[in-house]
């Protein structure tokens, strides 16, 4: 058992916690992530890990509710335990040698980003932060990030916070004024990594994306969470979860990502809440 | 005494009630049949079926106390070699290892040793008869890793020389293939946690959710003080056709299927809250008994049709005959001397699979006759799930992180045949991370192997 030694509620069903975990926090790095099961009727889902103390043996994870797994997990309280806790798992972002970086973070995954950014800053690195959220209320690590990067640039679809738009306005606006940099980091949705990738890739700026599909085993077991790039398939939890951007079939991963929705909504239907 | 050529038969679940739920197809012995049964044993002087058996169970002795109505007595004959009896009694090849040796085989049937093996441990797991060992700690502490056949009869059997085991898996539930890959319905899995529950008993330990090779790595044990590690990691990497399609929704490889279905009890949902896709048409490709227990799943979850799509044809096909058969009664359709060239898909879906016609060429390096395309022979089935259940490779996480230990270029640990000792000292390995995908039996017996070697290395002998 894994115990929740605190717990947070970021923004609108957006939730930190940190769990005691310190076999995991010994070896965490960023980019990496863990495979958690609420309970015993439990799914196996994958989390990326947004933070650790090695020291202290704690885990951050954060996560939004959307699916049933996730909210018997924001159910919990500090003092509660969560069942099956391991990692950490996946390849560790390669973020060495970086001089400037755009760290560039959409919803939830501004969660994740968060550990590469401070990484970078703590090596020296030059580092811009774009993070984007649907409203003021869902935007994540504001504060945290303005303290680990030279400049932050915020995006909300209403304008409530930051500029109205999308993080990709930011992104081409920059790049647009010459802005060089030696490589784009973006975690978001699909849809977002996708749209980054696109631009960046007019502009020949080297990017990577943090994959996140549907798993079981995160050791490469169940070869569900395969990822086509480059033209050759590869699996999120092993090869992965960090690939380029420039290479990789996001209209694919996006059909993929809805292969359970119907079963998603139903148990969430019978179980007494909206549906995803 | 005349000869009786047949073996006394097995109940068994009718066919097309069975074809809808997951419990045991196959339902075991009475005292009465069991005895019958045991009465047929020739008792031979010299016993090739020992022989026959990975593990070397002394079948004639267990067999003969069968007979005289002593199960207990029977029961602690095997367990003297054979930790996990009701499982090996369901699950082994015994056609072609203890059976395939009987002398009654040369006339007619040999003696059912498997279903008697798997009464004898039935009978006492039901009445709570346990195994009394006594055990000398010495103190000393061995790492095992992964809780799979190999690792937890490598565990077991050093537990009871003294040694402090701690086995660690990755998942959250210790049991391997036998939790995550063979249904309930051909092994449940009450009682595989019973006969993991008794090893637990006798001082074994495991430690669930620990990676060996991210969580923790090899050095790392032994830096902990682990004299001796045991990699009993399997063969848990899937492998896929490498045709167009594979990545459409309603595609899995077997592993992803039967991990969902057994481990995460996917049949059982929404109860359990892993989903798993049930299609009305589902291909299975490949032959072997992962096939065949994938098609049989499919079948339990409602899909209309199942096909066994196989390159070759029945006679080379690696499953079990009983497996091949259980398949078959319950409606499961072979196609033979097929091959998949393409899944296709409609709005990122599976709609169906083109395959081409094979025919039997000459031998290749197996031996076995080698499948050629029939030029112009393609065809589309119409089909809405694909499971790939052709072969699985060893797992490279714990060889990557381990730079000494030497590895097979397709990924196994290379070893002493005779001790399972690797290329790293104090390290062994056994099961399928050293052969590749094999019997729970075999892994069993190279369990055993190491046990012995680690025990002669660790106390000198």
């Amino acid at each position: 058992m894994y115990k929740i030694v605190y717990k947070e509620k970021l923004a609108s069903g957006i939730w930190m916690m940190k769990v005691m975990a310190p076999l995991v926090a010994r070896k965490a790095m960023p980019g990496q992530f863990i495979i958690l099961r609420v309970d015993e009727e439990g799914e196996r889902i994958p989390l990326t890990i947004a933070d650790f103390d090695r020291q202290e043996g704690w885990i951050t994870i954060i996560f939004q509710e959307v699916g049933l797994t996730t909210r018997l997990l924001a159910a919990l309280n500090e003092g509660d335990s969560i069942l099956d806790f391991a990692g950490p798992l996946g390849r560790p972002s390669e973020l060495d040698g970086l001089k400037r970086v755009l760290c560039i973070g959409g919803g939830v995954g501004v969660a994740p980003l968060y550990p590469q950014v401070k990484h970078l800053w703590d090596n020296n690195c030059s580092v811009d932060v774009i993070i984007g959220a649907r409203n003021k209320d869902y935007l994540l690590l504001e504060k945290e990030m303005k303290a680990v990067c030279n400049n932050l640039y915020i995006t909300t679809d209403d304008g409530s916070c930051g500029r109205k738009g999308f993080v990709s306005d930011v992104l081409k606006e920059l790049l647009e004024q010459g802005n060089q940099y030696d490589m784009v980091i973006a975690i978001g949705p699909l849809i977002m990594m996708k749209v980054v990738s696109q631009i960046t890739k007019q502009y020949d700026v080297p990017t990577i994306v943090s994959m996140n599909p549907v798993m079981i085993d995160g050791t490469g077991m169940c070869g569900g969470c395969r990822v086509t790039v480059g033209g050759e398939v590869r699996y999120a939890c092993v090869d992965g979860p960090d690939f380029d951007g420039h290479l990789v079939d996001f209209d694919e991963a996006m059909r993929r990502q809805q292969m359970y929705r119907e079963e998603e909504n139903h148990i969430c239907r019978i179980m007494g809440m909206e549906g995803v | 005494m005349a000869l009786i050529l047949k073996k006394v038969s097995m109940k068994e679940q009718d066919p097309q009630a069975r074809r809808s739920n997951f419990r045991e197809v196959a339902l075991g012995y009475s005292l009465e049949e069991a005895m019958e049964e045991a009465r047929r044993c020739l008792n031979c002087k010299r016993p090739l079926c020992v022989e026959g058996c990975p593990v070397n169970v002394n079948i004639p002795q267990f067999i003969q106390a069968i007979t005289r109505g002593d199960i207990q007595q029977a029961y602690s004959i095997i367990c003297q070699t054979n930790n996990l009896p009701a499982i090996c009694g369901r699950v082994c090849p015994q056609e072609t290892q203890c059976e395939q040796k009987c002398v009654l085989g040369k006339r007619g049937e040999p003696v059912a040793i498997g279903r008697l093996e798997r009464f004898a441990a039935d009978y006492c797991i039901e009445r709570g008869i346990e195994e009394n060992v006594e055990i000398q700690p010495n103190g000393r502490k061995v790492a095992v890793i992964g809780a799979g056949p190999a690792g937890l009869t490598a565990a077991a059997d050093l537990t009871k020389l003294g040694y402090e085991v701690t086995i660690f898996e990755a998942f959250h539930e210790p049991g391997g293939v036998l939790i995550y890959g063979i249904p309930e319905f051909r092994l449940p899995k009450s009682l595989v946690k019973k006969e993991i529950g008794g090893l637990k008993k006798l001082g074994v330990n495991i430690r669930t959710n620990v990676i060996v090779g991210k969580t923790i790595t090899i050095d790392e044990l032994i830096d902990a003080g682990f004299e001796a590690v045991f990699i009993g990691s399997g063969a848990g990497l899937p492998k896929f056709m490498g045709i167009p399609g594979e990545n459409l929704c309603g595609v899995y490889s077997a592993n992803e299927y039967l991990t969902r279905i057994n481990l995460m009890k996917a049949f059982d949902f929404p109860n359990s809250h892993t989903p798993v896709k049930h299609g009305q048409r589902v291909a299975v490709v490949g032959g072997g008994n992962v096939a065949m227990d994938a098609a049989r799943c499919a079948l339990r979850l409602g899909a209309g049709e199942v096909y066994i799509v196989y390159r070759r044809s029945e006679a080379e096909m690696p499953a079990r005959v009983e497996e091949i058969h259980h398949a078959k009664e319950e409606g499961i359709i072979f196609e033979l001397l097929t091959n998949p060239v393409e899944i296709i898909g409609e709005d990122g879906w599976v709609k169906g699979l083109k395959c081409i016609r094979m025919e039997l060429g000459q031998p290749d390096q197996s031996g076995r006759r080698r499948p050629v395309p029939v030029k112009g022979s393609e065809f589309v089935m119409d089909i809405d799930i694909v499971i790939m259940a052709i072969g699985t490779s060893p797992n490279p996480l714990i060889a990557s992180t381990t730079p000494e230990l030497a590895v097979e270029s397709w990924g196994g640990i290379i070893v002493d045949e005779e001790t399972g000792a690797t290329s790293k000292d104090g390290v062994y390995a056994g099961g399928d991370a050293v052969t590749g995908a094999a019997t729970v039996i075999l892994a069993m017996g190279a369990g055993k192997k190491a046990a012995r070697a680690i025990h002669e290395k660790l106390s000198g002998q």
